[in-house]
């Protein structure tokens, strides 16, 4: 790998990282969908901030691009807050407003500026090694590594500071209002790392694999655990992989480097989702067939207790009648009364079969559940 | 009288054995439902006893994991149209962009088939229904502009234009006035004289015995059914509520549901 | 803008870009009004992004530009992104939103993979492909259009044919479903029909902001009306208004068609917030101002009222208000009181005091026994 090459991975990692981590919240909180809202607003931000500095190199844009993905919030929140529109349709309202005017002024702007909105779309991460940090002539790296680590390590520390509040305001907003934590401040808090994150990323992946390396990483750490802590870990380690898999895939395929690694988020999520140990589709698979057993045998079980003393006894006890009634095929039918009689809960005799105490027991229990 | 349709005439409703799963996880558990003809019975038990489930697999909007549902002696699907549905109003969206008279109209679209719009006929019939609800002069008004009350008594009128022999209902006095509440009452006795059968959810013990003839108990699994003067005895409602309930007389309240006003 | 109108019937290109994007909005318009209904207004911003991978993929396969091809393409990336989305909220515990968000971008992100592949290829061809994210409504050509009218024209056949089914379905599924309707296949019938509303404008307003017309034309009629019929004929005006315009000034003020498009669709939802009557919110407010206003008078009168009832025979003997400013605030108290005397109700003597006029007894006689009789509407 050359050194531009350890670079851009470099870059990509750090992207995912940062991302991650108010990507945790957004998708707990349901709220993924604004991610896609604000990493397309705050290019507004972004060109209006430049109108006043005229620096595309200027901290004020990244100010400027947070401003605007508030004023997001705000618009949206305020529309559907007239409860003449939902806050769905809120979305889809707001943030193409405030994109197509971004896209607009952008392409009144000069040409010779270097802002186009196709590039804050896609974003081109290829460049990002050519952008060096060299303060008083030492070159310290590329730009985007610098301001993508100092946004990483914001975020690492206000979710580290207000772990709590932000546990709180998600699980429990009534309680966290009781408490006095303001679950409105936590939102806003929330959402203007959400801004900064996108901004500073953008730059590198392009707006729309803001949203994939924001909300996939922790969708398919939440597959994987109910820990909060853990899933934060998680979504960092899914999405650093991803980011650096899809490099992998870009070089191999030559292809665009910011969707190679979107893809490669999809890619991550679709295994998990397949072949998460307990939630996946696999083990789900494989649980439902136990269950299926299980939950057969309990069938038999409550129904010959249900019948057990009734005048229509005979008929609901006898073997060929459960096949019948459940509809289950002859030989499920059979293997579940073979293998309940077997553990000992039911007697076949004289074409009947009857509960043995254990099994009237074992009834009862799956009944009360 | 009852008892002779019991024996004699086809139930209504009957359901043997159903058992219904979410996801392996069982709601209902073997239960038996039989609804004579021509009576009014309140399905009735805690929150989560499985009530609007029974009344789902009922109408085959859920696929039971055993046992069988019959309407007058068929399978649902093929006596769709002698049963009529009034969903809980909370189901739906009151805020779509349509009038009364067209919820109801809503009632004859099982009879139309596909494509066929309705035509005045099919209106006459629902203004008709509307009047039966004394809701006439609300024909034209946007839904969301009525009241609780009112939104119930429209999906009533719907239920009425589908000309049922069964009605099945989700908690009809759900958050209804005083007046809803009597006029809902009243409509149901109408029925009943008609000879028609429903079915409803309900949730406030203290009117049982005033508004319905028959009750079925439910937990999970059928606790008692039958008459009201004989199965809704403070023991069946101790054993459906697992002691929760105080009893006060003929009367019970339960600690989960609403206060009973 | 006058030369642009009378240019419409001279200029071949101009018409055909005005006939593209009547036909495009009028689509999006009518369909997406169900969208915005049914709460599907993300879902289409989904649906419109994951777009991006069939179109690519429809030229990369087949090396044709032709717009039925492309908008094949489109079509079925759109239809399978909301089937994975479907798929992953039915099969897991993935919420919808995570799973739109997810879905759009991955699809995106393909459709860039794709995009590169095509970039590599010698083939003039490829040219105008890159027009798909942002639209270019100059760029259409008659062939466009005549497949757009043809796809678009599918779509709202479907719409008028099922329009009872589709009604039923959006209000109330469960009562649809025990009336024998297979809801499942009705749902994705309409959802294919959003589909289409999205595929149709793809070119001239890009897979970015396509969304926007499906959800905006719709959200601004439904302020006007409390008709679905009604709301559907007017989204797809509002849609074909959007269109007609947003194209014209986009060429004539040479910015992108498709920020121009929704930016002027944006403004129809604006002023339909605003103003439309019964809903708009200048009205709410103006009502809710008025009807405090009432209120506050009401009160002045029984105040004056019952002030004169305290000093028995002599009703219109002047009162002094010191005690109604401290109670009622001093601004509201002097507005009320200079209205009742316009109105003849209320006069002020001249020692400064106040007192009802034997009209304004009447008045306040009037009010009170309406506010005792129960149930009366007032």
């Amino acid at each position: 790998m050359t050194s531009a090459q350890i670079d851009v991975l470099l870059v990509a990692v750090v992207v995912a990282a940062a991302c991650a981590i108010p990507g945790t919240f957004l998708v707990l909180r349901r709220m993924a969908m604004m991610s896609d809202a604000i990493s397309h607003t705050v290019l507004l931000g972004i060109v209006l901030a430049f109108f006043v500095v005229a620096d595309l190199g200027s901290p004020i844009l990244i100010v400027g691009a947070a401003l605007v993905g508030l004023l997001t919030v705000v618009l949206v929140e305020a529309t559907s807050r007239t409860g003449l529109v939902r806050e769905d349709t809120a979305i889809g309202l707001v943030f193409p407003a405030l994109f197509s005017i971004a896209v607009i002024l952008i392409s009144s702007l000069a040409g010779d500026v270097h802002l186009d909105s196709d590039a804050v779309l896609l974003g081109e991460i290829a460049f990002a090694p050519f952008n060096r940090f060299a303060p008083f002539g030492v070159d310290l790296g590329p730009v985007a590594i610098w301001v993508m680590g100092a946004i990483l390590l914001i975020n690492l520390a206000c979710t580290a500071l207000f772990f709590k509040e932000l546990k709180l305001a998600t699980f429990d907003p009534a309680l966290a209002a009781a408490l006095g934590f303001s679950p409105a401040l936590v939102h806003y808090g929330l959402m203007a790392l959400v801004s900064i994150t996108a901004v500073g990323a953008f730059d590198a992946v392009g707006s729309i694999l803001v949203v994939a390396l924001m909300v996939g990483p922790p969708a398919a750490a939440y597959l994987l655990t109910d820990h909060l802590p853990r899933m934060l870990g998680l979504s960092v380690l899914i999405g650093a992989t991803s980011a650096a898999g899809g490099y992998w895939l870009a070089r191999l395929l030559d292809a665009n480097i910011a969707g190679a690694m979107a893809t490669a988020v999809g890619i991550a999520f679709t295994l998990v989702l397949l072949l998460a140990p307990r939630r996946g589709l696999v083990a789900a698979a494989r649980r439902r067939r136990r269950q299926r057993w299980t939950f057969a045998r309990q069938m038999l079980l409550i129904h010959l207790a249900t019948h057990e003393g009734t005048p229509t006894e005979s008929d609901e006890s006898h073997p060929d009648h459960m096949q019948r009634h459940m509809r289950w095929p002859a030989d499920f039918s059979a293997r579940v009364i073979q293998t309940a009689t077997d553990r000992g809960l039911v007697v076949l005799e004289a074409e009947q079969l009857r509960l043995t105490p254990h099994g009237r027991e074992a009834a009862k229990e799956a009944a009360v559940r | 009288m009852r008892i002779g349709l019991r024996t004699g005439g086809a139930l209504a409703i009957q359901a043997t054995d159903l058992t219904l799963a979410y996801q392996q996880q069982p709601v209902l558990w073997d239960v038996d439902l039989e609804v004579p003809q021509g009576v009014l019975m309140a399905i009735v038990g805690p929150n989560g006893a499985g009530k609007t489930t029974l009344l789902r697999a009922v109408l085959g909007l859920l696929k039971p994991a055993a046992g069988e549902v019959l309407v007058f002696g068929q399978p649902y699907a093929d006596q769709r149209r002698r049963v009529a549905y009034v969903p809980q109003r909370g189901s739906v969206d009151w805020d779509f962009p349509t009038t009364a008279l067209d919820i109801v109209t809503m009632g004859t679209y099982g009879g139309l088939g596909w494509v066929r719009r309705p035509g005045t006929s099919e209106r006459t019939r629902a203004a008709a229904a509307l009047a039966q609800v004394g809701m006439e002069s609300y024909a034209d008004r946007q839904i969301s502009q009525l009241s609780g009350g009112q939104q119930q008594r429209i999906f009533l009128a719907r239920a009425l234009v589908q000309d049922a022999d069964v009605y099945l209902m989700d908690e009809p006095f759900q958050g209804v006035d005083a007046t809803t509440e009597r006029a809902i009452v009243e409509l149901l006795r109408a029925l009943r004289a008609d000879g028609k059968t429903v079915v409803a959810v309900h949730h406030d013990l203290q009117t049982v015995t005033e508004y319905f003839d028959e009750v079925t108990l439910l937990n999970v699994r059928r606790i008692a059914g039958g008459p009201v003067d004989r199965v809704f005895t403070e023991e069946n409602l101790r054993l459906t509520y697992g002691g929760r309930v105080a009893g006060i007389g003929g009367r019970a309240v339960g600690n989960d549901l609403e206060p009973s006003s | 803008m006058i030369d642009v109108l009378s240019g419409l019937f001279v200029d071949h290109t101009l018409r055909t870009v005005a006939l593209g994007s009547a036909t495009l909005g009028i689509v999006s318009g009518a369909l997406g009004a169900f969208a915005v209904l049914r709460r599907q207004a993300l879902l289409g911003d989904a649906m419109s992004h994951a777009a991006l991978p069939g179109v690519a993929l429809a030229f990369l396969l087949t090396g044709s530009r032709a717009p039925l091809v492309l908008m094949l393409g489109a079509a079925i990336a759109g239809w399978l992104a909301a089937a994975a989305i479907v798929g992953v909220v039915r099969t897991s515990r993935v919420k919808v939103d995570s799973a739109m968000a997810l879905t759009l971008s991955v699809f995106f992100g393909a459709g860039l993979v794709v995009l590169t592949f095509i970039q590599r290829q010698p083939a003039a061809g490829k040219a105008g492909l890159d027009k798909f994210l942002f639209g270019q409504a100059a760029a259409m050509l008659e062939s466009d259009v005549i497949t757009m009218v043809a796809v678009g024209a599918v779509g709202l056949f479907g719409l008028l044919a099922l329009w009872k089914e589709f009604k039923l379905l959006s209000f109330d599924p469960d009562f649809a479903a025990t009336l024998g309707m297979p809801t499942r296949r009705v749902d994705i019938l309409l959802t294919s029909l959003l589909v289409i509303a999205i595929v149709v404008g793809l070119k001239t307003v890009g897979v970015v902001l396509m969304s926007a017309m499906v959800v905006a034309p719709g959200a601004a009629a439904r302020q006007w009306t409390n008709r679905l019929g009604v709301m559907v004929t007017l989204s797809a005006c509002f849609g074909a208004a959007a269109g007609v315009l947003g194209a014209l000034l986009s060429t004539t003020a040479e910015t992108s068609t498709g920020p121009t498009i929704v930016l002027v669709a944006t403004g129809l939802v604006v002023v339909s917030l605003l103003f439309a009557p019964a809903r708009g919110l200048v009205w709410v407010r103006m009502r809710a101002w008025r009807s405090r206003r009432m209120l506050a008078l009401e009160a002045v009168i029984a105040d004056l009222a019952s002030l004169a009832a305290q000093h028995g025979s002599n009703a219109t003997h002047p009162h002094d208000i010191g005690a109604l400013n401290a109670v009622r605030g001093r601004a509201v108290v002097e507005r009320a009181l200079t209205e009742l005397a316009a109105d003849g109700l209320a006069r002020q003597h001249d020692t400064g005091g106040w007192s009802l006029t034997p009209r304004g007894l009447a008045e306040a006689d009037r009010l009170a026994r309406s506010r005792r009789a129960p149930g009366v509407a007032r």
